[in-house]
């Protein structure tokens, strides 16, 4: 009984962890930037399709390989900033305009990225082996290969909660979620922070794609599934809010894992079932303002 | 007085003549199945189909401004009571049936979440849909042990003319509602939404009554359509692109103009029959790209730049708007 609790609590951990990784960016673009990214899962497939590459062509270790994909993440996602959202934050009348807009631009995103992607990689899945050995953690046995990947979630989480209550920057970013006009009155360049927030946001899509490549098959269109429990994740821990995030990500991935030990097929009903209730009962979430 | 009997008759005859060119098209519509090719049947289904959840989700989501994703629900509903009640009664019974339901659940879902504001809504018909997905699916595989079902299969002609009837009053309804006094509320609504309750507009009953009228015609064309692919199951009825392409349709042939929008409609139809089979890949990303570019630079749409491009030829003075 006990080896059956902790085995379900650190399969909903791992699980957890990597919710909470897709969720912290989606939290960003949307919390700071406004921008419901509805692509988010495919800057997710693009990480994982790329780390795919690097490793099996180049022979670049998975994990260093974040060395090159969080970067040209972050880039990518700040040049989408600079040119499209920030065109559509000067010709939308108000900011209820401007969150559909860009909803609607992210769509457009979703389907450039993901069928670029067939034509790049086909649709094929695929997959390949690292740290794929068996590691006992109190009698339950676990893939290294997940281990890692939700000590990376934890890093790249904490790191980044360092990051916006130590630094200048953070506190920029923290006052232009608050509010960004009052935020750009007080002198800060509300322009480069937006953007930065965006691409911090794809740079933390393509390290989770990055993650999810070492312990699941991949392909052109994972993207949606992610992009869906990103969602739900940001709406229980409060849209906007990154502590929030983190926590309902590993809420969800426990919660998960305990459905998918009673009935596997029943886990992604169960998501969508707090998702809506959470909508209806309690939409600004649990650590929403 | 007599500028405006002038205005009025002029009004009358900038009607007449597009009217008798509307009659004529749809005389010669109503007969292809005698004449016409045999594909042409199948292919102009499937454009009608769009004109339909296209004109449907900008009856709503138009005026309101409140973007919706649940046009694959209710086109779904419509698909999944084909597949239940179709070998028991006739067609028309079910398709009436299939929008009647779709109706009942845009009213439920309505006066529950209506209240939600912008992003919100859209998320939660997002989230509506794959649940509905997720949940029939997993029913299926527990209880019957079997995905998917069979549709019972009816003549092409058939669902031809019923998908022909579907658009036009769909159509019908969409521009007789814009002209009417209710229509007007619901244009209020999107403006506005507190101005609007504050002149005597009840917000949620218009608001509820514009979602069950769109999602009617939604799912009469899904259970017509349903008849059509002979085997369904829950991925397949309750598809994702059928939320996504109207709105796309829908824009990039300018929400405020029913005609960008039926234009709109049939142009993406057209490029979807003609390319999906071949290229599919790149279809869907001409498809990605046209959607960034009409909401960055084309804000009314197909529409918009007709216009614009009238107002400029003609110096201003034909342009209705």
């Amino acid at each position: 009984m006990f080896v059956t609790i902790l085995d379900v609590g650190i399969a909903g951990l791992l699980m957890g962890g990597l919710y909470a990784l897709i969720a912290m960016g989606l939290s960003l673009q949307y919390g700071v930037a406004r921008v419901l990214n509805i692509g988010h899962g495919e800057f997710i497939m693009l990480g994982a399709l790329a780390t795919w590459s690097l490793h099996t062509v180049l022979g670049i270790n998975p994990l260093l390989s974040l060395v090159i994909c969080a970067p040209a993440g972050f880039v990518l996602g700040y040049i989408l900033h600079r040119t499209m959202y920030k065109r559509l934050m000067v010709t939308s009348a108000s900011p209820g305009i401007f969150e559909g807009n860009s909803m609607l631009a992210s769509f457009g995103l979703l389907f450039i990225i993901q069928n670029l992607a067939y034509l790049i990689w086909g649709t094929r899945y695929k997959a390949y082996s690292y740290l794929a050995v068996p590691v006992n953690l109190g009698g339950a046995l676990f893939p290294a290969n997940s281990l890692v990947t939700l000590g990376f979630s934890l890093l790249i989480g904490i790191v980044f909660y360092i990051f916006l209550v130590r630094t200048r920057m953070g506190k920029a970013i923290r006052a232009a979620a608050q509010d960004a006009s009052t935020a750009g009155l007080m002198g800060v360049n509300i322009n480069v922070v937006l953007a930065l927030c965006f691409g911090l946001g794809v740079a933390m899509a393509a390290c989770a794609g990055m993650l999810i490549s070492m312990n699941y098959s991949v392909f052109p269109s994972m993207g949606m599934e992610y992009t869906v429990i990103a969602i739900i994740v940001v709406v229980l821990g409060g849209l906007g809010s990154i502590p929030g995030s983190f926590i309902g990500g590993i809420l969800l991935g426990v919660l998960g894992s305990i459905v998918t030990y009673f009935d596997a097929g029943l886990a992604l009903v169960a998501y969508y079932v707090i998702f809506i209730l959470l909508l209806l009962l309690k939409p600004t979430g649990l650590m929403g303002k | 007085m007599i500028q405006l009997s002038w205005a009025s008759i002029r009004a009358s005859k900038s009607y007449l003549i597009p009217g008798i060119i509307l009659l004529v098209g749809l005389i010669v519509l109503a007969g292809l199945p005698s004449f016409g090719p045999k594909y042409s049947v199948i292919f102009l289904s499937t454009i009608f189909m769009y004109i339909v959840l296209t004109t449907g989700w900008v009856m709503f989501s138009g005026p309101t401004r409140q973007i919706s994703l649940a046009t694959a629900v209710f086109f779904g509903i419509g698909i999944y009571i084909a597949a239940i009640l179709g070998k028991h009664m006739p067609l028309l019974v079910m398709v009436l049936i299939g929008g009647l339901a779709s109706s009942v659940m845009a009213l439920l879902v309505g006066s529950l979440t209506l209240r939600l504001k912008g992003v919100y809504f859209t998320i939660f018909t997002f989230g509506l849909l794959e649940l509905i997905k997720n949940a029939i699916n997993w029913y299926e595989v527990t209880f019957t042990g079997t995905r998917g079902r069979f549709v019972v299969v009816v003549d092409n002609n058939t669902i031809y003319l019923y998908m022909l009837a579907i658009t036009v009053l769909t159509v019908l309804t969409a521009f007789l509602i814009r002209r009417s006094k209710y229509g007007l509320a619901l244009q209020s609504i999107g403006e506005q939404e507190e101005a609007a309750a504050h002149i005597g507009i009840n917000v949620t009953l218009m608001k509820v009554s514009i979602f069950a009228i769109s999602a009617f015609f939604m799912g009469a064309a899904g259970a017509v359509m349903a008849t059509r692919w002979t085997y369904i199951d829950p991925f397949m009825a309750f598809n994702m692109n059928y939320s996504f392409t109207p709105v796309l349709m829908a824009i990039f042939g300018g929400v405020g103009q029913l005609g960008g929008v039926v234009s709109g409609a049939i142009i993406f139809a057209y490029l979807e029959q003609i390319l999906i089979t071949k290229y599919p890949f790149y279809y869907m990303l001409v498809f990605g790209i046209v959607m960034v570019v009409s909401v960055l630079f084309l804000p009314n749409g197909l529409a918009g730049v007709v216009k614009n491009w009238r107002a400029r030829t003609t110096g201003g003075r034909y342009v209705r708007t």
